[in-house]
């Protein structure tokens, strides 16, 4: 690694990071602005995220990092191979190893610990982004806790719908006072960033805000007394390993409509697997 | 009627470049009452609703507003969460134009609910319950709660907006000429619903027209502007019928049957 610094950046931009991430921890939900720079993958592939994980990142850490839960997919394998690369650190897939995780849109079914820090990948840090297009605005109104408007989305949906239709990146009350984006997670993972012990870290690259949720924070998922927050999943078991708790993607196999759940999150499912948990479709062919 | 005043600007100054839109400006308003402000286009009459409502910085001068519980606060040294708290409680301001202050993509029970939540309303039965209330009470069918303001006519758009304004039972209402672009006999109706609600729940209102007839039939006092002062100020019917002022009078007989 020689010519190299230590996890690809720079020191002076790790610093500038780590300013920001301790403001960010100091305010829980309170967006800081940073100077991103540019990393070699395109915004909208973790550019936040990995700039949060190099400057955080010790070469005692073991890493894991995720994409919708798995540990094997594109975006999870190359960021994990380029933080291999660059910083020489462990890498691992197991949940409970690891000590950093950077994620895109999952937190893992495994309770995080309080040695344990979780990077989240935000491509919209603006919870109000769809209401209020102006960012002056939204800026006042999170600075005089003025969110009535988040409320009237809610409203809206249970007048037009019966019910909240937010299945993902559903805002959050941190703290009792900041309206925070929690990244595009299912809704079913709201309430496990509620007093978790690991500490939460948040990166948006291309908008270029930092925010955190330190340990044992309240959380709220937004919701009505009378239309209290839901955290729903699809209504089916794991094929492979037979979960009936766990967050579901629906895969299509083959050409005739077939179809099958499995969990989201790989480790999960093939912990279970390994302990001996069968699901109804584990075929030898899968 | 009441002793204190609930709102006084005092001293009022603010000039847009080398125009004085006010010169110098002294205003009292008692709770529960009507105050029109007329004159002709560019005397000043809008800007000093913004100056009132704390919208617009005067040059010097000062606005006090006295709260519920009597104490006094100057509008303009007021810190901003706290006036926007004003402005979504104990305030409300209807635009001329209600597109101004309403949500186009928001429904009208929506609209109606927005200040019931900032304020912190959580129960979604309640918050409807009271939105199908004021929907009547601004005579918009009840069916009409889940539709869009865009497909709302003039009239409704405008007696939507004072549903939304008037929801949290505000304590003093600013009204920027509130019936200006509707026809008359849409005027006429509108005029008798804001005159009944704000007897009803006792509002302060400070109503800014240019129309005399509106003013005579609404307001308790009536303050003439003209270039950026108050020129005449008294009882509606008082000002109206016996005008002091050679610009009071000019305004009141260029009007047709005022």
């Amino acid at each position: 690694m020689q010519g190299y610094n230590f996890a690809y950046l720079d020191e002076q931009t790790k610093r500038m990071i780590r300013r920001a991430l301790l403001k960010a921890v100091a305010i829980p939900g309170h967006q800081v602005p940073f100077g991103s720079r540019e990393m070699p993958l395109p915004y909208g592939w973790g550019t936040g995220g990995i700039q949060i994980t190099a400057s955080v990142l010790g070469p005692h850490d073991v890493l894991k990092v995720i994409d919708q839960g798995a540990d094997d997919t594109t975006n999870a394998v190359s960021i994990r191979r380029f933080f291999a690369r660059t910083a020489g650190v462990r890498t691992t897939t197991h949940t409970a190893e690891a000590t950093l995780i950077q994620t895109r849109h999952r937190i893992p079914e495994t309770p995080l610990r309080d040695d344990q820090i979780i990077v989240y990948q935000v491509p919209q840090p603006e919870p109000l982004s769809r209401l209020e297009p102006s960012r002056v605005e939204t800026r006042r109104m999170h600075a005089l806790a003025d969110y009535g408007l988040m409320h009237v989305k809610l409203y809206e949906d249970i007048a037009r719908f019966g019910q909240v239709s937010i299945s993902y990146d559903y805002p959050v009350m941190v703290n009792q006072r900041y309206l925070m984006a929690p990244s595009p997670i299912p809704a079913f993972d709201n309430p496990k960033l509620n007093r978790m012990p690991a500490l939460q870290l948040f990166g948006a690259g291309r908008e270029k805000r930092i925010y955190a949720v330190p340990p044992y924070t309240d959380v709220r998922s937004l919701d009505f007394d009378d239309h209290p927050f839901r955290a729903s999943r699809a209504q089916h078991t794991c094929g492979l390993c037979g979960a009936t708790d766990s967050y579901l993607d629906e895969v299509v196999i083959d050409n005739r409509g077939g179809r099958l759940f499995v969990c989201s999150d790989t480790d999960h499912c093939t912990a279970r697997r390994t302990a001996g948990h069968v699901g109804a479709e584990n075929h030898d062919a899968l | 009627m009441h002793s204190e005043t609930l709102l006084s600007g005092r001293g009022l100054h603010l000039s847009f470049g080398t125009i004085p839109a006010l010169a110098g400006v002294d205003i009292d308003l008692w709770p529960g009452e009507m105050l029109a402000i007329v004159g002709e286009s560019g005397s000043g009459k809008t800007t000093l609703l913004n100056v009132l409502s704390g919208r617009l910085h005067p040059d010097s001068g000062a606005v006090w507003y006295r709260d519920p519980a009597g104490q006094l606060h100057d509008v303009h040294a007021m810190p901003a969460p706290e006036l926007r708290k004003l402005h979504r409680s104990d305030w409300g301001f209807v635009h001329q134009d209600p597109r101004q202050n309403l949500r186009m993509t928001v429904t009208a029970g929506g609209n109606v609910g927005e200040r019931l939540m900032a304020q912190g309303a959580r129960n979604y039965g309640d918050i409807r319950a009271q939105a199908l209330d004021w929907l009547a009470q601004v005579e918009i069918d009840a069916d009409r709660i889940d539709d869009l303001p865009r497909t709302f006519s003039g009239g409704m758009l405008q007696r939507l907006q004072i549903a939304r304004t008037l929801v949290t039972h505000p304590r003093l209402v600013f009204m920027d000429e509130p019936t200006g672009g509707l026809d008359v006999s849409v005027q006429a109706r509108l005029l008798d619903l804001i005159r009944s609600l704000v007897a009803r729940l006792q509002i302060a209102v400070v109503l800014v027209t240019h129309d005399i007839a509106v003013a005579r039939l609404l307001a308790h006092r009536i303050a003439v502007m003209q270039r950026g002062l108050v020129v005449e100020t008294g009882l509606t019917d008082q000002v109206l019928d016996d005008p002091q002022h050679p610009y009071t009078q000019l305004l009141v007989s260029s009007v047709l049957n005022a």
